[in-house]
């Protein structure tokens, strides 16, 4: 046994530290609601139990200006707390452009972090300090959730969709990172550890676990193999639309909408290319659903984001 | 000790206990009163299956190392104290004993209006009861008890179908039971009890009943599709048949939140009571406690997207359900604020079911306000399936309603069973209660917040401690749950024989012998004041 008993979780990250000031203040606001409750009736069961004789006169039953207050002012104080939070959430929603892209699968029992360099990890997670950085998650089975208490943030990992989550960690270590979502027999198993690194060690490290091809060179190569260019290419005679630049780009669809092609589209139209027809093409691509795994999709997914516009290569 | 067994007396004689001995005449009784003692048998045994589940979790979590059950087992073990809890205790516990026994009497009425539905509603209870032990005995589920999918309905491997079909089938008895109590409450009244001299505690289950025979459905049609997706693979919730996995959980929470009211309003509606009774004072503000219950209703159905602030849900709405969340604890606070407003000059008994009801108030106001601590987006990321969630939970349900629970089985055991239990004995308990149950359920709190998830047996060894406080915690209120099963059997046989109104309290029921005779009241009465007309004392005159 641990003999010291911490009070208080580390904090890896200005958002950590943000999200704590507001639990402080709201706990201070709710014991400024609550402690009186406690006090009066102590104070009441003592000055007016039964038998004891006080001055009981003036009884009321009820005053509805003081059932008013007591309703309304609390909740407009807690109103501001709300737009507090809400603010701290929604800043969560949006990362920042420049962001470290990391690709993450979940499965049962074990996380998988994909770097943009094609190094990958299990159960342990590397990163920069002081540097944005995104994860874009998917299950293979079941929901997980991937939490890092030390960054006070927590995503559900979905099968079938992209979630994401960023963070910028500011203090180089060693924290815990678990599933949250209970997914079955060893849920309490899956689980590891995030490492914050200084600029230059996570560098060193990068090349350490070096690959020879960057994760997008690596969806390329399934790109060939898969045979996704016999028909994706300029010099193909089937009418595919071409995936220069498609990434970001609104694409109109067979029914008249029109989707912006984000990590989403992209994996659904290979698994499901039937679901959303990009509008002017024949349905002729088939569908990969049971032939790629979420690490392939995973790859040629971050290849075809690498695609800039006309930035086509021929191959070789 | 000369304290001797005190034969029956007369009034117990003609008493609805005595109208009949054979076993038949119970079971097949359409008396509220009798049901509603088959169902106190019913949730007693049910809440200690699920409390046996409980002492094994604790024993496991004493240690970070899974060295007492199995990964599996640990799994299972949760689920099953979830389940049965949740079904099987908590959303019949109040409703359906006291409710059933007290709802025609405090409304001046011979009877519910279905007679008949309502032991159906407890043989129902019984049948979905028995096939939840026939799953338990066959291995267990291990879902947890919000089974979600595609990890319900695509890959546990427990007996997931038969343990949504036992709660399909309770649900039926809470639809009933819902049904009737409306019913009543609309058709048989007395002349006289008018909608503004109900007693609070009608208020609330009526509210109650709104849920249950709104929201049961719809847990009756999730739990369907659960066992349609894993028995014949249509696809609805597992992505990789073309479902959507978020669906499943926006269907079970749209249920399960005002199942959460379910579990919490009848016990509002105990704590009215035991607030006026202990000040022997008209409840401050009627009609703000009364409507607060509709309201809680109401809003109860539209808040359930907060647990799901993670989930992949939609920002905005997000947003929304936070916002709503917050609203809801308004008719919350309000009931709080005026249970204390009520207090003031009382003429304050602190008899143990009052106790009872001081420490209800205690543990709803701080599981209510950790509520909101919940329903804040940016905080709910970090404590989402977290302890903090088990420790807000539990200090609702286990603390608010389990406290009011026996709060109310202390106020009326001498109106149940015509007898008196020793004083002392229930004011230690109640005291015990409290003690044991924040020494359980605080450290939970830190645990959640220093990053502890839900539904681990194996842990890092910094939450150890913590961990074994819990334990301590609630072998204390393991204790203190057994301790009344004493005195209050022992009051069978050796209490004092109770009058009419023990506690000099307002109410119907209280004007009937203890026991009631099998009919209730002899004649109808005729109800001319409020529900709380206190004479005011003569030194209390101005
Ligand atoms: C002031 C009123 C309340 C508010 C604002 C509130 C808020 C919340 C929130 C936001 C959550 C989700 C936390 C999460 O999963 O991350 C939650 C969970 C929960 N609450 Fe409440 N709550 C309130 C009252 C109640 C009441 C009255 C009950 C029960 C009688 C209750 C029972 C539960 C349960 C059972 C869960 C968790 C279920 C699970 O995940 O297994 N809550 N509450
Ligand atoms: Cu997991
Ligand atoms: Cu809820």
């Amino acid at each position: 046994m641990r003999s010291d008993l911490p009070l208080w979780p580390d904090q890896a990250s200005a958002h950590a530290s943000a999200v704590d000031i507001l639990l402080y203040g709201f706990t201070g606001l709710i014991f400024a609601l609550s402690v009186p409750v406690f006090i009066l009736i102590i104070v009441f069961a003592v000055r007016y139990r039964r038998g004891r004789k006080v001055n009981r006169r003036h009884q009321v039953n009820r005053n509805a200006l003081l059932e008013v207050s007591w309703s309304v002012i609390p909740f407009l104080l807690i109103l501001c707390f709300f737009f507090w939070s809400a603010w701290l959430f929604f800043d969560l929603k949006h990362p920042p452009a420049s962001a470290l892209e990391i690709d993450v699968v979940a499965k049962r029992w074990m996380w998988k972090f994909q770097h943009p360099g094609g190094q990958g990890e299990i159960d342990e997670l590397h990163v920069p300090v002081g540097e944005p950085v995104k994860l874009t998650m998917i299950s293979q089975d079941v929901i997980h959730s991937l939490y890092m208490p030390a960054l006070r943030l927590k995503q559900d990992v979905l099968p079938g969709r992209y979630t994401t989550m960023w963070f910028q960690a500011d203090k180089p270590g060693i924290y815990r990172l678990t599933c949250a979502e209970f997914c079955g027999t060893n849920h309490s198993l899956m689980g590891g550890h995030f490492v914050v690194m200084a600029q230059q060690d996570y560098a060193r490290w990068l090349q350490e676990s070096g690959v020879d091809q960057t994760l997008a060179a690596q969806g390329e190569t399934l790109f060939r193999t898969y045979g996704c260019s016999g028909c994706h290419s300029p010099a193909a005679t089937v009418h595919a639309p071409s995936l220069d630049g498609l990434y970001g780009r609104p694409v109109a669809l067979q029914g008249g909408e029109t989707i912006i092609a984000d990590e989403q589209y992209i994996r659904d139209s290979i698994l499901l290319p039937q679901q959303q027809m990009a509008a002017g093409y024949p349905s002729i691509m088939p569908t990969f659903k049971n032939v790629l795994g979420e690490d392939d999709l995973t790859k040629i997914v971050a290849y075809i984001k690498s695609l800039k516009a006309t930035q086509w290569r021929e191959h070789p | 000790m000369t304290e001797r067994h005190i034969p029956e007396t007369d009034v117990e004689k003609v008493s609805y206990l005595r109208a009949g001995h054979s076993l038949r005449s119970w079971l097949l009784t359409t008396d509220h009163k009798r049901i509603a003692i088959l169902y106190l048998y019913a949730v007693t045994f049910f809440f200690f299956i699920g409390g046996a589940a409980a002492a094994l979790v604790r024993i496991e979590l004493l240690t970070p190392g899974g060295d007492f059950l199995t990964n599996e087992g640990y799994n299972r073990t949760f689920t099953l104290h979830g389940v049965i809890m949740v079904w099987f205790f908590l959303i019949p516990s109040i409703p359906n004993t006291f409710g059933n026994f007290l709802i025609p009497l405090m409304i001046g009425a011979r009877d519910l209006a279905f007679p008949r539905l309502n032991l159906l509603s407890w043989y129902i209870y019984l049948l979905g009861g028995t096939l939840t032990l026939y799953v338990l005995v066959a291995g267990g589920v291990d879902t947890g008890w919000t089974f979600y999918t595609p990890l319900s309905s695509m890959f546990a491997n427990g007996n997931v179908v038969a343990a949504t079909v036992a709660i399909f089938i309770a649900g039926f008895s809470s639809i009933l039971t819902g049904l009737n109590f409306i019913v009543t409450i609309h058709t048989l009244r007395a002349p006289g009890m008018t909608w503004g001299r109900l007693p609070l505690f009608v208020w609330s289950h009526y509210a109650t009943s709104l849920i249950l025979v709104l929201a049961t459905p719809i847990l009756a049609i999730t739990l369907a599709l659960i066992a349609a997706e894993r028995l014949f693979g249509i696809g609805i919730f597992d992505p990789s048949l073309g479902g959507d996995p978020l669906l499943y959980q926006h269907l079970f929470w749209f249920y399960s939140h005002p199942a959460v009211y379910i579990m919490v309003l009848p016990a509002l509606g105990v704590v009215s009571e035991l607030v006026a009774a202990a000040a022997r004072k008209p409840v401050f503000g009627y009609w703000f406690v009364a409507f607060s219950s509709i309201a809680i209703a109401i809003i109860g159905f539209l808040v359930w997207g907060h647990h799901m602030f993670v989930s992949g849900q939609s920002m905005y709405a997000s947003a929304v359900f936070s916002f709503l969340s917050l609203a809801v604890a308004v008719p919350s606070g309000i009931k709080v604020y005026n249970w204390t407003a009520t207090l003031y000059k009382g003429h304050i008994s602190l008899d143990p079911p009052f106790l009872f009801a001081m420490s209800f108030i205690g543990l709803f106001v701080f599981g209510g306000l950790t509520g909101l601590i919940l329903a804040m987006l940016a905080i709910d990321v970090h404590v989402h399936d977290t302890y903090f969630v088990v420790a807000h939970f539990h200090y609702i349900m286990v603390g608010g309603t389990v406290s009011a629970f026996f709060g109310a089985l202390h106020f009326w055991w001498p109106k149940i069973t015509g007898r008196e239990y020793i004083m002392v004995w229930g004011r230690l308990t109640a005291i015990f209660i409290f003690l044991g149950f924040n020494l359980t359920f605080f450290p939970q709190y830190l645990l959640g917040y220093l990053g502890m998830p839900r539904r681990y047996h194996i842990y890092d060894p910094s939450f150890q401690v913590l961990h074994v406080m819990s334990s301590l915690g609630a072998s204390l209120l393991g204790v203190a749950y057994v301790l009344p099963f004493t005195y209050l059997f022992y009051s069978l046989r050796y209490g004092k024989p109770s009058p009419p109104n023990p506690w000099g309290v307002t109410g119907l029921e209280w004007t009937t012998p203890s026991p009631p005779p099998k009919q209730n009241f002899d004649q109808i009465p005729v109800v001319t004041t409020g529900p709380y007309d206190y004479p005011v004392e003569m030194e209390d005159r101005r």
